[in-house]
């Protein structure tokens, strides 16, 4: 039975040799390898350490500007007049609707988040058939987050070795207030992520005063600790974990790869084979890979980017840095682990190359369906109604006589105004020749219907076919249309409807 | 059982039970987060036993320290819920049915409260919707049998009809069969007569004899040209709406029984706030007369 040993059991196990004149060999081993990969083990504890170079700076880069959007978008203000919220970045549940800016989405009108959401998940396929796990790497917020985590951790415990010496040692007083410290900023942490979530969905400085004082509502307590917690324990203790035992995507993501989708890789027709190079050694014969293990210590999944491409890695590009350095130090081209693809591999063990294909079936047929989706999005925007009409017929009962035989049927019918300023519509029937139309609590002759500010008015509708025209009724049901007229603008709006009669006739 | 017995294969204990000769069983403890989660909800159980209701006892149960009782809080949701229709209600009190079914401002809450009402008190005979069945009135209609409206409608509802209220409307159609003022016949010459209103007659010499039967006997309440008397509650002879149906058997039925439906009085068992939500929702049924 193979035992898996803690990165930490290796500080002591074998004397750090050199890979390379003034290069150390990290003792790490991969938590998580080709030749060991344990089907139950306990987590091993993965001791990130820090890279330097390009793809680190992109990250920080990355980080800052996701960071800053989540913590800065709800302070966010847009002037909508009065009555109206004016935070630009607005989840209005109470009210039953979303703001984002100029774009205002009522509760029925979800259709378009799910189009959102159908956006980002083909926008997630075009990315991840391109270049690999670009989402997982860069902007997920489970590797935003760990990687905020692991600067606090690296703030008070220091870096990769100094964490691991920490561990080993036993608890001084020195260490008790490391690891308070570290768990006290991981929590206010996940303070300042679960507080600045919940002013998504209500005024942000008014709830932040209220949050402060004790005013706000229960549920955004409620939320701030759930999300508290959830940052905590996700980015902070559980990190890895997360990727690779509770999140789908890796296990989806195999699909969207192909031979030439751009993976981070280690080139192995150049690196192997590999070993420690002695000074003055020749190149020749040799890969050039010298085994430092930079790669594997930098790994935040703790994971062999030597071994291929594997489920565990989130290709987060930071191998990239510590192999770059490493290479430049011992005079090599840099490049050993990049961004490459498959096919490209393959050429270059036959001394070929192959040439990067971004436009292919797959890609294309990502594109294609961004297109339409997003297409069909601005068209529903675009022709998205200002005024609803819904139409319901009473039935009980569903038609009467009246006293001098002409019939009447009731209807509800309501009328829903989406902009903000009050309308008048005039409400009329079209198909039901001389149907006389009437609205309780309205004047006969001329009924003008006021709706204000983006809301709904119902009305109780009396339509009577004199007895004169009822030989003109269709049977027992007649099809006929509610017309619905703003009369600033004329334009119309109709709905059907249908008006019932007896069955004899 | 003293010695623990050790699984070559995986490298755990077993539990020392052998079944079939050979078959082991490793003794796996249960995970530790989920007994520790066992233990949390003990201990959250006593801590409920103490503050809540939990355990029977012979005559009641243990109250807990909180006092807690769902009926309780029940009773204050629904003051708290009158409480907030008490402004409504009072000003519903201070105005007449007129200013009320005109008021854009209060009529969704008549209506909302009406409709509940109406479905609680007057749906089983009337229907939910109003519509009415043989012998109760289709309130959604312009026929009005004692006046369409607002305070004839809320006279009705208030006193009933024939409920024995002092105020009841209590005017009532002679047994004419019944009591033998007229043959059955007689009768029958006479549904002729008032089917003749509506040219629904089928047997023209008979409505002639019915005539000066009808001009004897009926014309006094449903007039000489049977168009009723809302007055006496007389109805309209001439229309297509029959309250006991149409049908000649029907209309013998009702001239030898008199019919006398009875709809009870309101007033003492609902409020005159309910009582004019009530009203003013019944009149927008079919919009009064």
């Amino acid at each position: 039975m193979t035992v898996i040993k803690r990165a930490a059991d290796f500080v002591h196990e074998t004397s750090a040799a050199e890979a390379a004149p003034g290069i150390e060999r990290i003792d790490v081993q991969p938590v998580s390898s080709k030749a060991v990969r344990e089907t139950y083990a306990a987590r091993p504890k993965i001791y990130p350490k820090l890279a330097h170079g390009t793809f680190r700076k992109i990250k920080w880069a990355v980080m800052a500007v996701t960071l800053g959007i989540y913590y800065l978008l709800p302070w966010l203000r847009w002037d909508r007049g009065p009555n109206l919220p004016d935070q630009a970045f607005l989840l209005d549940f109470a009210n039953q609707r979303l703001f984002f800016g100029p774009i205002e989405i009522w509760a029925q009108e979800l259709y378009y988040i799910t189009g959102l959401l159908i956006l980002s998940a083909l926008g997630l396929f075009l990315v991840t058939s391109l270049a690999g796990r670009m989402w997982c790497g860069y902007t997920c917020p489970q590797t935003v987050w760990t990687d905020l985590m692991v600067v606090v951790e690296r703030f008070w415990q220091g870096d990769r070795n100094a964490r691991i010496r920490l561990d080993n040692s036993p608890w001084t007083f020195e260490k008790i207030w490391k690891k308070t410290a570290t768990h006290v900023t991981w929590l206010l942490v996940g303070l300042a992520t679960g507080g600045v979530l919940v002013f998504y969905f209500r005024d942000a400085p008014t709830l932040a005063a209220e949050l402060v004082t004790g005013d706000a509502p229960i549920v955004a307590y409620v939320f701030l600790g759930i999300f508290t917690g959830t940052t905590y324990l996700l980015g902070g203790l559980a990190r890895e974990q997360v990727c690779i035992y509770m999140c789908p995507w890796p296990r989806i993501q195999g699909a969207m790869f192909d031979r030439d989708s751009l993976l981070i890789s280690y080139r192995g027709y150049r690196g192997e084979p590999h070993g420690p190079h002695k000074k003055g050694q020749s190149w020749e014969g040799r890969g050039d890979c010298i085994d430092c293990k930079a790669c594997v210590a930098v790994c935040p999944v703790g994971i062999d980017i030597r071994d291929g491409v594997q489920l565990e890695c989130i290709q987060c590009a930071l191998c990239i840095d510590a192999c770059d350095e490493i290479m430049i130090k011992v005079e090599r081209p840099t490049g050993l682990i990049a961004y490459d693809s498959f096919r490209n591999l393959d050429a270059a063990s036959h001394d070929d190359r192959a040439p990067l294909r971004f436009v292919r079936p797959r890609t294309i047929l990502y594109s294609a369906l961004i297109a339409i989706v997003a297409g069909l999005m601005l068209w529903a925007w675009l022709n998205r109604t200002i005024l609803d009409l819904s139409v319901l017929h009473h039935r009980n009962p569903i038609y009467v006589e009246l006293t001098d035989g002409s019939l009447r049927n009731r209807f509800t019918v309501k009328i829903l105004n989406k902009l903000h300023e009050k309308r008048t519509f005039e409400l009329s029937t079209e198909g039901l020749g001389r149907a006389k139309l009437s609205i309780l609590g309205f004047a006969e002759d001329d009924p003008k219907i006021d709706v204000v500010t983006d809301n709904l008015r119902a009305l109780n509708v009396l339509i009577t076919v004199p007895k004169a025209a009822r030989a003109k009724l269709d049977g027992p049901a007649t099809p006929f249309r509610f017309v619905v007229t703003d009369m600033a603008d004329g334009s119309q709006t109709d709905r059907k409807a249908t008006f019932r009669g007896p069955n004899h006739e | 059982m003293s010695e623990k017995e050790i699984d070559h294969v995986t490298g755990v204990e077993t539990t020392g039970h052998v079944w079939d000769g050979d078959l082991k069983e490793l003794n796996k403890p249960l995970p530790k987060w989920w007994l520790y989660v066992l233990y949390a909800t003990i201990i959250w159980s006593i801590g409920y036993w103490i503050l809540y209701p939990a355990w029977p006892t012979l005559h009641g149960y243990t109250k807990g320290i909180l006092d807690y009782s769902p009926r309780a809080e029940v009773a204050e949701e629904l003051a708290a819920a009158k409480a907030k229709q008490a402004k409504y209600l009072d000003e519903i009190a201070a105005k007449s049915l007129g200013e009320i079914a005109t008021d854009q401002e209060l009529l969704p809450f008549v209506m909302a409260g009406g409709a509940a009402v109406f479905g609680d008190n007057c749906g089983p005979c009337h229907g939910k919707g109003g519509g009415g069945a043989a012998g109760y009135p289709n309130l959604n209609d312009d026929d009005w049998l004692w006046g369409g409206k607002l305070e004839d409608v809320e006279h009705t509802i208030l006193y009933g009809i024939r409920s024995g209220h002092p105020e009841t409307r209590d005017m009532a159609m002679p047994r004419f069969g019944i009591d033998e003022m007229l043959k059955p016949a007689e009768i029958a010459d006479t549904t002729q007569y008032i089917l003749s209103f509506s040219d629904k007659a089928t047997d023209p010499v008979a409505a002639e004899k019915g005539k000066s039967l009808y001009a004897d006997n009926c014309a006094a309440c449903h007039g000489e040209d049977g168009k009723g008397n809302i007055e006496l509650g007389a109805p309209n002879l001439t229309d297509n709406i029959w309250l006991f149906g149409s049908a000649p058997a029907a209309i013998a039925e009702t001239i030898r029984t008199g019919r006398g439906g009875v709809m009870p009085h309101w007033t003492g068992r609902l409020d005159p706030a309910t009582i004019k939500m009530l009203t003013v929702y019944v009149h927008s049924l079919g919009g009064g007369r």
